[in-house]
C-alpha cells in the first residue's frame, strides 16, 4: 500500500512539473493579458472599453480612426465625403437641411460562417439601433439616421436629420442572419440584450466579420480567437490570440515575465504607466515597451459656484503656480505631454495659438495680488475680510497616481500662498454622488475620455450640466455655462468645411483657455508592452485601437 | 434531533429572508448606478440614453418594488439576470460555485490534515523541539499576507522555476485533469499555508488540554498503545471545539477567496460576488451572498449535529 502511495505521489509530481506549459518557439499563439473583461461581445450594448479592444479582433468598425488619427474604411469601400459626392447635404420634407449618406461595404465581406456581409446587415443594425428596446448604446449612434434605404447588395443610403460633421463615422454592423429571428422573438424592452447570441452564445461564428472569431469564451477569464477563414484581408498571423483576464496587475506582471502571457495591452485595460516604467526599468530588454499619447484628458475641475475660484485671475494663478512639466518629468517620465486645453496635439483640431500657461510663481502671486490675496504671517494667503486662501481638492481615493499629484499640487500652491486640503473618495462615491452632483468643495481632478475629433458638447456645453430636472444626466460636471461656447460646440459639430471646422474648434480651445472651466494637466500615455518579436503592432492613442489592425501583427 | 434540525432549517429560512432583504438595500444604497458606471466609459452617451437603459434595466423603478419583483422570481426559482455577464444568474453562479469547490475544499481537506497532524505532534511535548518549529510555522501562516504569499509563490515556482503556471484555470486547448491540478495547486498552496497556522494552532491547544484530563491519564494506567490513547481518546474529544471553528470555516469557504482568486484569476465565488458588488449587479451579488450565507447555516447545523456525534452527552434540543 505504502509503494502504492509513493508511486502514485510521484507520479503526480512528475505530471505537475514535468507537463508545465511550454511555448512554442514558432509563436503562433499570443495570449494577451487584460485587468479587465467585458460583459458581452455585443458592439452595442454596454459600451466598455474592454469591449472595443476585444472586438477589434473579432468585429470591424465601417470606419475608424487610424493610427495617424485620419479617418479611414475598415468595411467600406470608400470613406464617404463631400468631396467624393458619397455624402450630400440634401432638403428633408421638413425644409430643414439633412444628409445623406452612401456607404459602400466591401464586395468580398463574410461572417465567420461564410455568409455574406451586406447592406441589408446594415439596415437591420439601424432598425435594432431605432428600437428603444434592445437599449442601444453605441458610440457613433445610429440614430444619427432616419431612414435607410438599401440600394443593393453592398450598398446602402443613411439619410441623417441634420448636417453632422460626423457624418462619416460609424460602427460595425450585425449579421441579420444569427440575430434577426433573436430580435424578432424578444417582445418585452431588454428581451432582446438577453436573449442576443453575442451573449448567449459568444462562439457562433457568424457573429463575427473581423481577422479572427470567438472560438472560446469564458465569462470572466478568457476569450480564445482563431482566424476567420473567411476573412478576405491580410491573412492573420497567429493560429490563436488568446485574452486573459487577471486583474492584479502586480499578477498580471509577475505572468508576463513567467511567459503565461506574452504582452500586455495598452488602452487602459493593462498595467497602469508607473508599474509600466517600472518594469521597464527592471527589465529593459526583455520587452517593447510603446508609451502612447491617448485622448484621456487629466485635468482637475474648478469649481463654478465657489466663492474664491469665481475670480478668473484665481484660476490663472493655480494654473501658473502648478509646475506640470516638473510633475509630468518626475512622475512619468516625460511620458504624458502636459496639456493646454482638452484638445490633444495629436489631434487635427488642435490649436497650438492660444493662452499658455507656463510654470510662473511670480506671476501667480502677482495675480493674486490683483485679486486682494495678501500673503499672511503663515505664508498663506488672506483677503481684506481676513478669510484664509484655502481650498479643498479632492480625487478618487487609492488611486496612488492621481495621490502623488495630488501631494505635488499642494506644495507647489503651497509656495504660492494657497492653502490645499485633501479630501479624496472611494470612485464609485466620487463618481457617482460629488461630481455628479457639484458637491465637491472647490476642485475635482479626474479624466475624461473622447474620441478623435469628437465635440465637447458633452462636458462643456450648457445644456449637459447635471441637475435634478434632468435626473443628473450630462457629464458637464463643472456647470460651465458660455453661451459663445454654446455656439461653437453646435456650429462645430454642423460644420462640414474642414477649414472653417478647424477655425471653430480654434475659437473654442481660446475661449476653455482663458476661461479656465477646468486646469489642464496632461494627456494619459497608454503604456503597452510587447515582446519583442511581435511585428506589426502600432498603438493609436484613441478610442479605435491597435485590436482593429491585428491582421497585421505577426511573429518576426 | 428531527424537531432540532426542522426548527433550524426553519430559522434558516428566515435569516435568509431577512439578509436577502438587508443585503438587497444595502447594494442599492451604494452611490451611483451600473448606468453611472457603463456611461463613464461612454464617449458620446446622452441623457438620452442614460434614461433609457435606465429603464431597459428597471432602475427606474423605485428599490422596493424592485427587490419584491426579484423576491417573488426568486420564489420560483428564477434569480434573475446578470447584467454584467449577460446571462441567467444560475449559469454564473454555478461554474463559479465548481471552481470554489476545487479550490477552496481542496485546500480546507489539505489545511485540515496538515493541522491535525502538526496539532497533534506539536502537543505531545509542549515547548519542545518540534513544538516550536511547528509553532513558527503556523504564526508565518497566520501572519503572512496572502497577497504577498502568492506573489512569492508565482515568482519562485512560475517566473524563476517555470514548473507551474501563474495563473487562469486551464490552457488552452487542454483542460484535463493534470492541466486543471496543475492550475490549481499554486492557489491551492497558498490557501494551504494560511489556513494551516490557524487551525494548527486551535488543535494543539484543545490536545494539550484534553491530554491533561483525567480519562486520559486512566487510558494510560489501563495500559491503552500510545496511538490509542492520543487518537481515539484525546483527539476524538479535543475535536469538539475544533469542529466549531471548522464548521465556520466550511462556510466561508464558499465566500469564496477574494485575494487569492484575484492573484490566481480564479473564477471563484469570491471574486465574483466582489465584481458583481461593485458593478451593482443586483441579482448576481445577492444570490452570491445568499447562497454564502445558506451554506454558513448549514455548516453550523451540521456542526451543531456532529457535536452530539462526538460527545454523546451532548443533547440536542
Amino acid at each position: 500500500m505504502k509503494h502504492i502511495i509513493a508511486l502514485c505521489a510521484a507520479g503526480l509530481s512528475a505530471g505537475l512539473l514535468t507537463t508545465s506549459p511550454v511555448r512554442a518557439a514558432a509563436h503562433d499563439q499570443l495570449t494577451i493579458g487584460v485587468a479587465q473583461f467585458p460583459s458581452t461581445l455585443h458592439p452595442d450594448i454596454d459600451a466598455e472599453v474592454i469591449k472595443a479592444y476585444a472586438l477589434g479582433f473579432v468585429m470591424r468598425q465601417i470606419t475608424a480612426y487610424d493610427a495617424s488619427w485620419k479617418n479611414s474604411c475598415l468595411l467600406c469601400a470608400e470613406l464617404p465625403t463631400i468631396e467624393n459626392g458619397l455624402a450630400k447635404v440634401e432638403d428633408r420634407p421638413d425644409g430643414k437641411k439633412g444628409m445623406a449618406v452612401t456607404i459602400k461595404l466591401k464586395p468580398d465581406l463574410k461572417w465567420g460562417d461564410g455568409e455574406k456581409v451586406t447592406a441589408k446587415d446594415l439596415a437591420f443594425t439601424w432598425k435594432l439601433a431605432r428600437d428603444p428596446k434592445t437599449g442601444f448604446s453605441n458610440t457613433h449612434p445610429w440614430t444619427r439616421a432616419d431612414k435607410v434605404d438599401v440600394v443593393d447588395d453592398t450598398t446602402a443610403v443613411l439619410h441623417l436629420d441634420k448636417v453632422l460633421s460626423s457624418y462619416n463615422e460609424w460602427d460595425q454592423i450585425l449579421p441579420e442572419h444569427v440575430e434577426g429571428p433573436i430580435y424578432d422573438k424578444a417582445q418585452a424592452s431588454g428581451d432582446y440584450i438577453k436573449e442576443t447570441a453575442y451573449a448567449r452564445a459568444p462562439t457562433t461564428p457568424g457573429l463575427f466579420d473581423g481577422p479572427y472569431i470567438v472560438t472560446g469564451y469564458t465569462s470572466g477569464a478568457q476569450i480564445v480567437m482563431e482566424p476567420n477563414p473567411y476573412w478576405p484581408g491580410t491573412k492573420p498571423g497567429f493560429k490563436r490570440i488568446v485574452l486573459k483576464l487577471i486583474e492584479n496587475t502586480a499578477a498580471l506582471q509577475a505572468n508576463l515575465l513567467s511567459g503565461d502571457v506574452d504582452m500586455v495591452a495598452g488602452e487602459g485595460v493593462g498595467l497602469t504607466i508607473d508599474q509600466a516604467l517600472e518594469l521597464q526599468k527592471q527589465h529593459p530588454d526583455q520587452f517593447t515597451y510603446i508609451f502612447k499619447p491617448s485622448l484621456t484628458y487629466e485635468h482637475i475641475d474648478l469649481k463654478v459656484g465657489n466663492p474664491i475660484l469665481a475670480d478668473v485671475r484665481v484660476r490663472e494663478a493655480l494654473v501658473y503656480a502648478a509646475d506640470r512639466k516638473t510633475l509630468v518629468d518626475k512622475l512619468f517620465q516625460g511620458m504624458q505631454p502636459v496639456a493646454d486645453t482638452w484638445v490633444n496635439p495629436l489631434s487635427a483640431d488642435f490649436a497650438s495659438e492660444i493662452q499658455h500657461y507656463p510654470y510662473d510663481l511670480a506671476k501667480a502671486k502677482a495675480l493674486l495680488a490683483e485679486a486682494g490675496w495678501k500673503p499672511g504671517p503663515d505664508g498663506i494667503c488672506r483677503n481684506d475680510k481676513g478669510e484664509r486662501l484655502s481650498l479643498e481638492y479632492s480625487t478618487t481615493a487609492g488611486n496612488r497616481l492621481r495621490e502623488l499629484q495630488q501631494q505635488v499640487l499642494q506644495s507647489n500652491w503651497k509656495a504660492a500662498g494657497v492653502e490645499v486640503t485633501i479630501k479624496n473618495e472611494p470612485a464609485r462615491t466620487f463618481f457617482g454622488e460629488t461630481v455628479k452632483k457639484r458637491s465637491y468643495g472647490a476642485l475635482a481632478m479626474y479624466a475624461w475620455s473622447s474620441n478623435v475629433n469628437e465635440s465637447p458638447s458633452r462636458t462643456l456645453s450648457s445644456s449637459q450640466i447635471p441637475s435634478e430636472a434632468n435626473n443628473y444626466g450630462g457629464s458637464n460636471y463643472i456647470g460651465y455655462s458660455n453661451p459663445q461656447m454654446d455656439k461653437l460646440i453646435d456650429a462645430a459639430e454642423q460644420e462640414l468645411d474642414p477649414a472653417k471646422r478647424k477655425a471653430i474648434w480654434a475659437n473654442m480651445q481660446e475661449i476653455y483657455a482663458k476661461d479656465l472651466p477646468a486646469m489642464p494637466l496632461f494627456f494619459r500615455a497608454e503604456p503597452h508592452v510587447v515582446p519583442k518579436w511581435l511585428a506589426g503592432y502600432t498603438p493609436t492613442g484613441h478610442g479605435d485601437m491597435s485590436s482593429y489592425w491585428s491582421e497585421n501583427w505577426h511573429a518576426q | 434531533m428531527l424537531a432540532f434540525t426542522l426548527r433550524r432549517m426553519g430559522q434558516t429560512l428566515v435569516v435568509l429572508l431577512v439578509m436577502s432583504f438587508i443585503i438587497y438595500g444595502l447594494i442599492g444604497l451604494m452611490p451611483g448606478d451600473p448606468i453611472d458606471i457603463m456611461a463613464a466609459s461612454m464617449p458620446g452617451v446622452t441623457p438620452e440614453v442614460v434614461a433609457k437603459l435606465r429603464a431597459i434595466y428597471g432602475l427606474d423603478q423605485p428599490l422596493m418594488l424592485r427587490y419584491w419583483r426579484w423576491l417573488m422570481a426568486a420564489l420560483q426559482g428564477d434569480l434573475g439576470f446578470s447584467r454584467t455577464h449577460s446571462q441567467p444568474v444560475l449559469e454564473v453562479l454555478m461554474p463559479a460555485l465548481w471552481q470554489t469547490c476545487k479550490l477552496m475544499i481542496s485546500s480546507f481537506v489539505l489545511s485540515v490534515i496538515a493541522a491535525l497532524i502538526l496539532g497533534v505532534v506539536s502537543a505531545l511535548r509542549p515547548g519542545g523541539f518540534v513544538d516550536s518549529f511547528v509553532s513558527l510555522f503556523a504564526f508565518a501562516g497566520i501572519s503572512v499576507p496572502v497577497f504577498w504569499l502568492a506573489l512569492v509563490l508565482i515568482l519562485t515556482f512560475a517566473v524563476a522555476l517555470h514548473w507551474l503556471p501563474a495563473s487562469g484555470m486551464t490552457n488552452v486547448g487542454d483542460g484535463g485533469f493534470m492541466d486543471q491540478v496543475r492550475h490549481l495547486t499554486l492557489p491551492v498552496l497558498t490557501l494551504m499555508l494560511a489556513n494551516t497556522g490557524q487551525f494548527t494552532r486551535y488543535v494543539r491547544a484543545a490536545m494539550i488540554e484534553t491530554l491533561r484530563m483525567d480519562f486520559v491519564r486512566t487510558a494510560w494506567a489501563k495500559g491503552a498503545g500510545a496511538w490509542r490513547v492520543v487518537i481515539v481518546h484525546a483527539l476524538r474529544n479535543a475535536l469538539i471545539p475544533v469542529v466549531t471553528i471548522m464548521a465556520l470555516s466550511f462556510g466561508t469557504l464558499f465566500s469564496g477567496a477574494l485575494v487569492t482568486e484575484t492573484m490566481f484569476a480564479q473564477q471563484g465565488m469570491g471574486k465574483m460576488i466582489y465584481d458583481s458588488i461593485l458593478s451593482n449587479d443586483f441579482n448576481l451579488a445577492l444570490s452570491g451572498l445568499l447562497f454564502a450565507t445558506l451554506i454558513t447555516l448549514l455548516s453550523n447545523l451540521a456542526a451543531d449535529l456532529a457535536y452530539g456525534w462526538l460527545d454523546p452527552r451532548i443533547a440536542l434540543k
